[in-house]
């Protein structure tokens, strides 16, 4: 065998062995969703492990949010108030914040947040609890890992991950209307009539259905990616980053088809 | 108690345990040794049902774990079992009292008046009261395998695994883990299974030495069969020397 016919065998070696390594991966997050979910049916329900869990990811996550929130608002009003002004109507400088916020903004900038503070430290958890035995611990004790470590993180993700929005779009949207109004002179009643008269119970739904949708995918990777985690202080570094980028890049491409889909059937 | 039959690992190309079987005894301890990767963890954690062998199986009291086709099967099996791991594997957001009392709390049908008879006894039992509300990070390792013993009694299991329980302990600190083992097997009366390389020291609480090497065991015996056996590969091992037929890898 010549050596370029040796270089091809060995890429094709090596393309199928990454095909394999992924495929395999990624059957496994499914069983690992699966069994996550079963467990989510079987007694007990620890309510006071999901309260402990909603503290962590949603009142911890909420200062940031808001503060988030408040910034994008304001930035919104005034990017939309230079576009509308080329048009001469700046008059729908509120519906522009309001439906930007609503439909879009708010669940995607909200799930980036909460997986960049509270997912990476539940991956770094959960990875801490595989490397220092604590998972083997619970299963030596006839503990169930899926159901006392994953199941009211899960839950409490999709909880608190449209609370969170929520809280997100009404502070941006309060973060537009000072600088709209405050700052750059637009009508308080213009403002808020464009606004109201724009925003429709659809575009509310749409919102909920993304922070939802967000907050599986938020609550799914970040669990997986702890319970996966690598050997040592190297795996848990790179289960943790791996776990902030898969779940940044899901959400952005599932809010693509979620927006494609939601506006086909909710308009 | 426990009958580990005709068990095979593997882990890719690696052969971590061949055709491996062995009797541990009720009411003895015995210990596993063998050099570093020998598969002394794999069979303990095969032990616990955490991983299954490719080929044979472990019965624990004559049920096997290694078929028990549910969780839940496996978790009724494991009820016999309690575990003392190599860095005790305390719950980093619980303190010592909750750490201890956490298996009885999670297995259910206990009164809160029955788990805080049974945590305290153990607490005064291995002295452990003026450290009940400190969290594992504010108590010293020696002190946080005491939990990690405390929180393995306190279900009462038939056997108790320990995993290289003074791997990494100074001298002092590693007799006061045997002095542990003894003291707590004398009042608790529990089958003891220890994996460890510390020879001589470990042979004070043992029954039994079994010697893994080459993904199968070379040799059994008592402590003194076990010292006294001709195998140049247990002799090796057992003077700690790098000339011989033990080749490090």
């Amino acid at each position: 065998m010549s050596v370029s016919q040796m270089s091809v065998v060995r890429s094709t070696e090596q393309l199928g062995k990454a095909v394999l390594d992924h495929t395999e991966s990624w059957g496994r997050s499914w069983l690992f969703l699966f069994r996550t979910i079963l467990a989510f049916f079987v007694p007990p329900f620890r309510l006071r492990l999901l309260l402990i869990q909603l503290y962590q990811i949603g009142v911890n996550s909420t200062v940031v949010v808001a503060l988030i929130g408040l910034f994008t608002g304001a930035v919104l009003a005034v990017q939309a108030e230079y576009t509308l002004s080329k048009f001469g109507a700046t008059a729908f400088t509120g519906s522009a914040v309001a439906l930007s916020l609503i439909r879009e903004l708010g669940p995607v900038l909200t799930a980036l947040m909460v997986i960049g503070r509270a997912g990476s430290a539940i991956t770094a958890e959960i990875g801490i609890m595989r490397i220092t035995e604590q998972i083997d611990a619970l299963r030596s004790m006839a503990v169930d890992p899926m159901k006392y470590l994953m199941v009211p993180r899960f839950i409490a993700g999709l909880i608190a991950m449209p609370l969170l929005t929520a809280i997100f779009i009404c502070i941006g949207i309060g973060g537009g209307y000072v600088v709209g109004v405050g700052l750059l002179d637009l009508s308080s009643g213009t403002f808020l009539s464009q606004m109201t008269h724009a925003v429709g119970l659809v575009d509310v739904y749409s919102g909920i259905i993304k922070s939802i949708v967000f907050g599986f995918i938020f609550g799914w990777v970040s669990c997986y990616k702890g319970y996966t985690c690598g050997f040592g202080a190297v795996g848990v570094n790179k289960a943790t980053t791996q776990s902030v980028v898969t779940s940044s890049v899901a959400v952005l491409v599932v809010d693509y088809f979620l927006t494609s889909i939601l506006t086909r059937v909710l308009m | 108690m426990i009958s580990v039959r005709n068990v095979s690992k593997r882990f890719g190309e690696q052969v971590v345990l061949q055709d491996v079987s062995l009797e541990i005894e009720p009411g003895l301890t015995t210990t596993i040794v063998g050099p570093s990767g020998v598969g002394k963890s794999v069979l303990l954690k095969l032990i616990m049902g955490i991983m299954t062998p490719e080929k044979g199986e472990v019965l624990i009291d004559g049920e096997s774990i290694t078929r028990a086709r549910t969780e839940r099967e496996k978790n009724r099996i494991r009820k016999h079992l309690g575990v003392l791991f190599q860095s005790a594997a305390l719950f980093d957001s619980l303190s010592v009292y909750d750490n201890i009392a956490f298996p009885l709390i999670e297995r259910g049908g206990y009164t809160r008046e029955e788990v805080n008879e049974r945590a305290n006894k153990l607490i005064t039992a291995l002295s452990l009261r003026k450290h009940a509300q400190h969290f594992p990070e504010e108590i010293s390792i020696g002190l946080r395998k005491r939990v990690g013993m405390a929180r393995a009694l306190i279900t009462e299991p038939d056997v108790i695994l320990f995993d290289e329980p003074n791997t990494g302990l100074d001298p002092l600190v590693g007799q006061e883990v045997y002095d542990l083992i003894k003291h707590c097997q004398d009042d608790w009366n529990f089958t003891g299974v220890v994996i460890s390389h510390e020879l001589p020291e470990v042979f004070q609480v043992s029954d039994k030495v079994v010697m893994l090497l080459h993904a199968q065991v070379i040799a059994e015996g008592t402590p003194q069969e076990f010292m006294d056996s001709a195998n140049p590969e247990v002799q090796q091992f057992l003077h700690g020397r790098t000339d011989g037929p033990i080749k490090i890898q």
